[in-house]
Parts: structure tokens; C-alpha cells; sequence
């Protein structure tokens, strides 16, 4: 087997021989100005926002919760953002966040779909359209193209081993998690390469693939101050260790923001990223200040604290937005949990975030104000949302964010002010 | 240039089946359809593996365990802590992993050596249509039974028959929480009511989840044209549909009132909302159990429900974008029988666009290494290194992480990392065979007509044994089906 060529120089020659002219144009790029970064995280599964930033102050919230309402005060209370709302007191580094002014909250927020499947809520979200299926592409993905076309031309990376809709279309995004179950001689990857040169996707997808993978291990050797981290690796204790990771949601959350943060920190790397998490369709047993729900914003929370943290002075021009397909039921149900609901609750933060404060037209939790008598009633378009980082953050003019990333949303105007003038 | 049944007998068996193991192809190639229809004759196999056992067993030592924690809770209270009571009430991951491995590593074994691949590939299909997650601990013991003991008898029956099975196994019951969901005027909740229910601890009521998802996902599909108020009225039919033996049900138990087989299905009368029901303009006056297997049956039978799932099946075989007019032609295939399953089945094969090249589906993970374990007839490992294949390349055993089950198309399975991890386990794999396989040898038998002259060319050219491996796990006509 020949490692005569190094692994590195295999990377350049490959990719600067125009295997795939995107990631070449994207490398171009790099030079390109814009020190904006953004951090999208979807909380697959319905996040219950009035656990998460419990209205502790409205006259209904209590009694509609039973015995998952947070208190107001004593042990495992609420932190208190404002007269009426607080954070889940596993939400520690938010709550810090907030008083340092670097956490918004928005609340009572809902994409356009009203229906409850979480499946179809995803696909709105993530595809930016009005109804489910509506378009293949997501509004992330239009908004990095919107960007390339801009002059920022880095792109974006999906944090999993796949892309999430949000991220699919028409701009080339690469995928990244760990891979280092094999040291894939350099030779073999070369004839593979080649095997794919007459197939657009598979080519693409590996030298996307070997691009990322290779920033990443800079990364890494450069927090490990050490270029090659661990020879010793063998497959087989690889495997293990990637499993024994996996099966720590809390260490996964964060390892996907710490994999983000070495991509957005370089100069000439993306500078949009998204991951995702799921497990908060807390029908039954959902917990109060401890239980599921909770061990899950504590997993949450310590992501968010990792990705500050791996950012460094970077966190400075950093956004990060944190949201769910739909909300919760206002009321607890018969199994201590809550189901599938309507408005929810957005996170807002980083350096860059005008935060110290709760977004919210609050419609309250009486009755006669929830939507469909159960449900939080949604104020705010989490499309006004976005436009908002999109525009005030990332740049992207109006006119490109109501026909083409939100095609269809010349009516929502963005939320004005959430990013630090 | 390859003969159209060269052609049939490659899709066969690799879109169909669950890939070409060496020598199988000219089998295959006297009469491909018939050779998977031959498949689906006869009863279903009965998986065989040390440590199966029925959910009903897993779930009683389950209450047992649930039941010796609320002994060691009262003993605690009362000053009189028994530590040791505690740990082994504890040992509920305990008692289901080994379950789980050996469930998951049954069907893997099974999987890799089936005589009938078309057969293990629609009974993985339904696991997947009727997905239950074990990231949801309680369903981690019972997650492989479901598959053996709901879905295997009844894929080559009628979807009615499997619709019932699995809506009344307990793992579903769990995994969707429908055995506590109480009707808010059932005798529990009156019970309860005129007792004054003095600490006002728990209002008893319904849980949606189950009944959302049937209609959403098992049944109608979507855009299937039901409400929230078909769900909510759905959700009270299926009331009472819960578990025997539940441990903090002693006290219904006390008063004489059934409590059931322990870990079995078992209506739960009490639980029920009485009355009738009115659903999708249709009246249920039906009483008890017979309610909800009233709307299941009729559910079965809606042609939203069978455009749902044919085109769902059409998907998983056929192509990303199913073909409408195979959609259509299964559609009144379930329709005409029934939902008759092997007639639904047919009509795919009977579709000109299942049979055509490119190959259109990209192999999701479980599909490629099934197909590499059959292709260089790799022995299965030990329980745990099998199993962790799946993990590394991201499709756990039965942990899809929602009831929708794993998606179905290539953007969700093609992308750069996953791509890369799957051609560094396809090395692993070569490093450890060498020159114990033969890859210029092996193309031809698993590929057949779908061999491109690239791929065989690249193997050919190969400095080592297991780089010609490596290539051919890694080419793009082993990448997709």
C-alpha cells in the first residue's frame, strides 16, 4: 500500500483538480468578507416552550399544568426572566445568557402550518413554505445560496452524517460527523474518486466528504495542539467509543456544537451551520424541574454553553436560533405529559442577539384565548423570525428573503431589532 | 449486451431482495418474478435465536421489577431501607438490553441468511411503516417482539389483520402511551370523582398520541382528510386498550375489577369512554373492545389508507418519486381484494417501472450491510460487533427516533459523511477478508447486468485483494439497488 502521497496533499490534488467545480468555487471563495456566523438548532419533536420559558406569571398557568407547572419560587423554581416569564431551571447558561444580554426569547411563535403532525410541521419549517411538500429545497439552504450569489461564497455544513432538509437545494452543503473508523488509505480513496467520476452525486458527496473531513481534523489537532490525535485509533475501539458517545444525548448534543464551532471559526470556512436533536415529544411523564424534559434542556443548555465556549472571540458576530415545529398543549393531559399543540417557544442567542429580553404579544392561557380552546395561540410568524437574523445578521435583502427563501412571505415582515446594533 | 432477464434477475435480487449472495443469480434468472413470488408462499419463518422469548414474559418481569421499587419505596419510607431492593428495581435497562441485542441480533442473523430476502425485506418494510423507537426505554424490551410477533404473521395476509396486531401489541401501546389513556367520563375517572379525589393529584384523561399516529402515519396518511376532533374521538375509542397486570392497577383489583393477563393485550373496561363514537362520518355504537376494532377495520378498508401505504411501498421499491401509475394500479389491486397483501404485492410486480434501470434507490444503511454480509457471505460476528454496524452507520436496530420509522429516500441516507463512513467500514470489512474473497470474481455474480464496465475495470486494476474489495462495496451500483 502506497502512502507516498500524504493524506493532505491527496485533498489538494483532488479537489483543485476540478472534481467538482462547487466545492472549488466554494474554496474560491474564501477570502470573501462577511464575519456574520449562524447557528441554526431544530428541536425535532415539539419542544413544550411553556416548560421551557414557563409563563409563571399568567393567572392560568398553574392550574393548567398540574403537576408539571414550575414554581415561582423554592426549590427546583423557575428562573425568572420578567414579571410574567421564566426559564426551566435546567436552562442555566441561557439564564446567564439572558442577564448578559446575549438571550432573546420569543414566545407564543408558530411557523404558518396549523395542523399537528409532527412530520408535516417539520417539512414547513425546515422547506420555508406555507404548506407540507410545497417545495424540495430548504429556506437555509436558499438563504446560503442567497449569500454565495452575495460574494460570502463559504457555504454551510450540516452537523450528522446527513443533510436536513432545512439545508437541502441548490447550494452544495456538506455533512459532517466523526469518521474515523478506518485510516482509508489515501491510494484507495484516489481509485474511488475515480470510480465516481461519472456519477454527479457520488462524486460530489466524497469530495465534500474528504473537504470537511479535513478541516475537522485540523480542527481537531489544532484543540488538541497535536496533528494526528490518536494513531492508536483501531477500528474496533473506534466503533466502540462512537457508540458509548452516541449513547449519551447530553455529550452528543454538545459534540455536534463543538464540530460546529471548529467549522465556523475558521476564515475561510462556513459560515452557516445547523444540527439537530430530537426526543422532546413528551407525551407522558414529561417531568417538572426534574425528569425527561428536563435531563434534555440540560443536554440543550450544555451544547449551547460548548458551542460559546469553542467559538471563542467569535461568539462575538455568532447568532444562534434554537427552534421547534410546534408547541405543546397548554394543559397537561392524562398521562402527565402534553400533546401536540400550536405556539411555541423560540431561543435567540450569541453575540451578536439584542437579547435581555422576552419577544412576545402574549395572547395568554385563559380558555377563551387558546387556539382551538387548547392550544397556545400563536402572535408571532417564526418566519418574521427568521427574516429578521437573515437580513439584520446575515445581510440578505428583503426583496430575496419574502420570494425566495420564504417564497410566498411578502405579507410577514421581519421582527425588527434582534440583533445588536 | 445483457439479456432482459439477466437484467430482472439482478433487480430481483438486489431491489427486491436484500442483495445477490454468489452463485444465486443464474437461479434467479430462469424466471425472476415467479422466484419472488415462490417467497411468499407458505408460512412465515418463525425466528429462531438464543434468547427469544415472548413480550408477554419481558413485560411481567417488568411489573415484577415496577412492583419490588414500590416495595422498596414504602420500606424506605417507613426507615426500613433495603438498598438492595432499590438496585434491583433499578435493573429495568438492565433486564431489557441482553433482550434487546438478542432481537436485533436475531433479525440481523436472519436478514444475512434468508432464503427468502423478498419475504424479510416487506416484513423490515412494515417494522419501519409500524415504527416503534426504542430511544423510549419502555419499549426497549418488547421493540423486537412486535416485529415477531404482530407483523411476521400477517405480512403475507390481509393489512387488517396486521393494522389490529400491532395497534393491540403492548409495545405499541406503550410506545404511542395509549395504556394509560382514561376516558374522562370511564369508570376510573367517575371512581375517582366521587371519591373527591382530595390531593387533586391527577385529572384522568385521554392521550392522543396512539390515536394520532394510526390515522396519520398507519392509516389515512396526512392529507387523509381527518380533524383534531376525529382524533380526539378516536383517542376515546381506543380508550381501555392497555396492558394486563399493571402493578398500580392492584387497587381496581382489590375491588374485583379485572387487571388481566400480565404483559398481555388486555382491555381495561374501566379505562374506556363509554358511548358511542362518530368518526369520518361514520357511527360507532359498538361497545367496549369491539368500538375501536370497528374503526380499525373500516380504516383498513378507506382507499386514503391504501394510496397511503401503496404509495409509501412504491417508494421503498420502485423509486424516491413513486410511479403514479404503479401507485394506481396497487391501489385498486388493495381495493378490488381487500387490502389482500399478496395481491398488493403483485401489482408491484406487474409494474413495467419496477423492473428498469438506473437503479433508482440509494441503499439506506441497514440495506448495505445486508448486502455486503450476503455478497462476501461474511459469517455473523459476535452479537455485540454485528450490531454496531448499524450504529456507525446510522441506522441503530429499530431506532428510527420517531413513529414515522426511517426515511425513504436517497437525500436522507446520501450524504458526504455518511457517504464516507460507509466506504471506511466497506475498507474495514476488505482489511479483514484480504485475499479471502475474490472481488473480480464476486462482481459479476452480485451485479450481474448491472455491473458497469468502470467497476469492473477499477477492480480489475486493484494493487491488493482487499482494495478490489473495497471498490466493489464502494461502487456506485452497490451503493444503490
Amino acid at each position: 500500500m502506497s502512502h507516498s502521497i500524504s493524506r493532505r496533499r491527496f485533498l489538494e490534488t483532488t479537489l483543485f483538480a476540478g472534481a467538482t467545480s462547487i466545492v472549488a468555487s466554494r474554496l474560491a471563495f474564501a477570502n470573501a468578507p462577511g464575519d456574520a456566523r449562524f447557528v441554526f438548532v431544530l428541536l425535532r419533536g415539539a419542544l413544550d416552550g411553556l416548560s421551557a420559558v414557563p409563563p409563571v406569571g399568567d393567572p392560568d398557568y398553574a392550574s393548567l399544568r398540574g403537576q408539571i407547572a414550575l414554581a415561582k419560587s423554592g426549590e427546583g423554581a423557575a428562573l425568572p426572566l420578567d414579571a410574567t416569564f421564566a426559564l426551566h431551571p435546567s436552562l442555566k447558561f441561557c439564564h446567564a445568557s439572558y442577564a448578559a444580554k446575549e438571550l432573546a426569547v420569543l414566545h407564543a411563535v408558530a411557523s404558518p402550518y396549523r395542523e399537528r403532525s409532527h412530520f408535516d410541521g417539520q417539512n414547513v419549517l425546515e422547506s420555508g413554505g406555507l404548506r407540507p411538500h410545497q417545495t424540495e429545497s430548504g429556506w437555509l439552504n436558499r438563504a446560503i445560496s442567497a449569500l454565495q450569489k452575495g460574494g460570502q461564497g463559504q457555504g454551510g455544513v450540516a452537523l450528522g452524517a446527513n443533510v436536513p432538509l432545512a439545508m437541502r437545494g441548490p447550494a452544495e452543503v456538506a455533512s459532517w460527523s466523526p469518521t474515523k473508523i478506518s485510516a482509508l488509505d489515501d491510494e484507495t480513496l484516489a481509485r474511488i474518486t475515480d470510480l465516481y467520476a461519472r456519477d454527479p452525486l457520488l462524486s460530489r458527496r466524497l469530495a465534500e466528504a474528504l473537504e470537511s473531513d479535513a478541516i475537522a481534523n485540523e480542527a481537531q489537532a489544532a484543540a488538541n495542539a497535536e496533528p494526528d490525535a490518536d494513531p492508536a485509533m483501531t477500528p474496533e475501539n473506534a466503533v466502540e467509543r462512537d457508540a458509548r458517545e452516541k449513547r449519551n444525548f447530553n455529550a452528543r448534543y454538545s459534540e455536534a456544537a463543538r464540530a460546529a464551532a471548529g467549522f465556523l471559526k475558521r476564515e475561510d470556512g462556513p459560515r452557516v451551520a445547523m444540527f439537530d436533536t430530537s426526543g422532546w415529544d413528551t407525551h407522558a411523564n414529561e417531568g417538572g424541574a426534574q425528569g425527561q424534559l428536563a435531563l434534555r434542556l440540560r443536554g440543550l443548555d450544555l451544547a449551547l454553553s460548548a458551542l460559546k465556549e469553542s467559538l471563542g472571540p467569535v461568539w462575538r458576530n455568532t447568532v444562534v436560533l434554537v427552534a421547534t415545529e410546534f408547541g405543546r398543549t397548554a394543559a397537561i393531559n392524562g398521562t402527565r405529559g402534553t400533546d401536540h399543540g400550536t405556539g411555541a417557544a423560540v431561543f435567540m442567542l450569541g453575540g451578536a442577539v439584542a437579547g435581555g429580553r422576552v419577544v412576545a404579544d402574549w395572547p395568554g392561557l385563559s380558555r377563551g384565548n387558546l387556539h382551538e380552546g387548547r392550544d397556545l395561540r400563536p402572535t408571532l410568524d417564526l418566519r418574521a423570525v427568521m427574516k429578521g437574523v437573515l437580513h439584520d445578521h446575515l445581510g440578505i435583502a428583503s426583496a430575496t428573503l419574502d420570494s425566495q427563501v420564504f417564497p410566498g412571505s411578502t405579507g410577514i415582515t421581519q421582527t425588527r431589532d434582534l440583533i445588536r446594533s | 449486451m445483457a439479456t432482459q432477464r439477466a437484467l430482472a434477475a439482478a433487480i430481483a435480487a438486489n431491489r427486491f431482495g436484500l442483495g445477490a449472495r454468489p452463485g444465486e443469480l443464474p437461479v434467479i434468472e430462469k424466471d425472476p418474478e415467479a422466484w419472488l413470488h415462490r417467497q411468499l408462499a407458505g408460512r412465515a419463518p418463525v425466528l429462531s435465536g438464543e434468547g427469544l422469548k415472548p413480550s408477554s414474559e419481558t413485560l411481567e418481569r417488568a411489573l415484577e421489577l415496577r412492583a419490588d421499587l414500590a416495595e422498596a419505596r414504602r420500606d424506605k419510607k417507613q426507615g426500613d431501607e433495603d438498598a438492595a431492593k432499590v438496585k434491583a428495581a433499578l435493573k429495568l435497562p438492565a433486564l431489557y438490553r441482553p433482550v434487546y441485542i438478542d432481537e436485533a441480533y436475531a433479525r440481523f442473523s436472519h436478514a444475512i441468511s434468508t432464503d427468502r430476502p423478498f419475504l424479510e425485506r416487506l416484513t423490515q418494510f412494515w417494522s419501519n411503516h409500524f415504527a416503534v423507537s426504542i430511544d423510549k426505554i419502555v419499549v426497549l424490551g418488547v421493540a423486537g417482539a412486535l416485529e415477531r410477533e404482530a407483523i411476521r404473521p400477517h405480512v403475507t395476509g390481509n393489512f387488517s389483520d396486521l393494522l389490529l396486531a400491532v395497534e393491540q401489541h403492548p409495545a405499541m401501546l406503550l410506545y404511542l402511551d395509549n395504556q394509560a389513556s382514561i376516558g374522562p367520563h370511564s369508570r376510573a375517572a367517575s371512581f375517582l370523582a366521587r371519591r373527591g379525589n382530595a390531593q387533586g393529584a391527577r385529572k384522568l384523561d385521554i392521550n392522543e398520541n396512539l390515536a394520532r399516529e394510526i390515522l396519520e402515519l398507519h392509516t389515512l396518511g396526512v392529507d387523509g382528510g381527518y380533524s383534531q376532533a376525529d382524533v380526539t374521538t378516536f383517542a376515546k375509542a381506543i380508550t381501555g386498550w392497555s396492558i394486563g397486570g399493571e402493578a398500580n392497577n392492584r387497587r381496581f383489583a382489590r375491588l374485583g375489577i379485572p387487571n388481566g393477563d400480565p404483559g398481555e393485550f388486555f382491555f381495561r373496561e374501566v379505562f374506556h369512554e363509554p358511548g358511542a363514537k362518530k368518526l369520518l362520518g361514520r357511527s360507532y355504537g359498538q361497545d367496549g373492545v369491539k368500538q375501536g376494532e370497528a374503526i380499525l377495520e373500516d380504516l383498513a378498508q378507506r382507499r386514503e389508507t391504501a394510496r397511503h401505504v401503496c404509495s409509501k411501498l412504491a417508494r421503498h421499491f420502485i423509486a424516491d418519486d413513486p410511479p403514479a401509475a404503479a401507485v394506481e394500479h396497487m391501489t385498486r389491486a388493495w381495493l378490488d381484494s381487500h387490502g389482500n397483501l399478496p395481491k398488493v404485492y403483485a401489482a408491484m410486480l406487474e409494474s413495467p417501472e419496477a423492473w428498469v434501470t438506473p437503479l433508482a434507490k440509494f441503499k439506506t444503511p441497514a440495506d448495505y450491510i445486508y448486502s455486503s454480509y450476503r455478497a462476501l457471505a461474511l459469517p455473523a460476528q459476535d452479537k455485540r460487533r454485528s450490531l454496531q454496524a448499524f450504529e456507525v452507520l446510522g441506522q441503530r436496530n429499530l431506532q428510527p427516533g420517531s413513529p414515522a420509522g426511517w426515511p425513504d429516500t436517497s437525500a436522507d441516507w446520501d450524504g458526504s459523511s455518511a457517504l464516507l463512513k460507509r466506504i471506511a467500514w466497506a475498507d474495514a470489512v476488505a482489511q479483514r477478508l484480504g485475499s479471502e474473497r475474490n472481488a473480480r470474481e464476486l462482481a459479476p455474480q452480485l451485479l450481474g447486468a448491472t455491473l458497469s464496465d468502470d467497476t469492473a475495470k477499477a477492480i480489475g486494476r486493484a494493487e491488493s485483494a482487499s482494495q478490489a474489495l473495497t471498490l466493489l462495496l464502494s461502487a456506485p451500483e452497490f451503493m444503490r439497488r
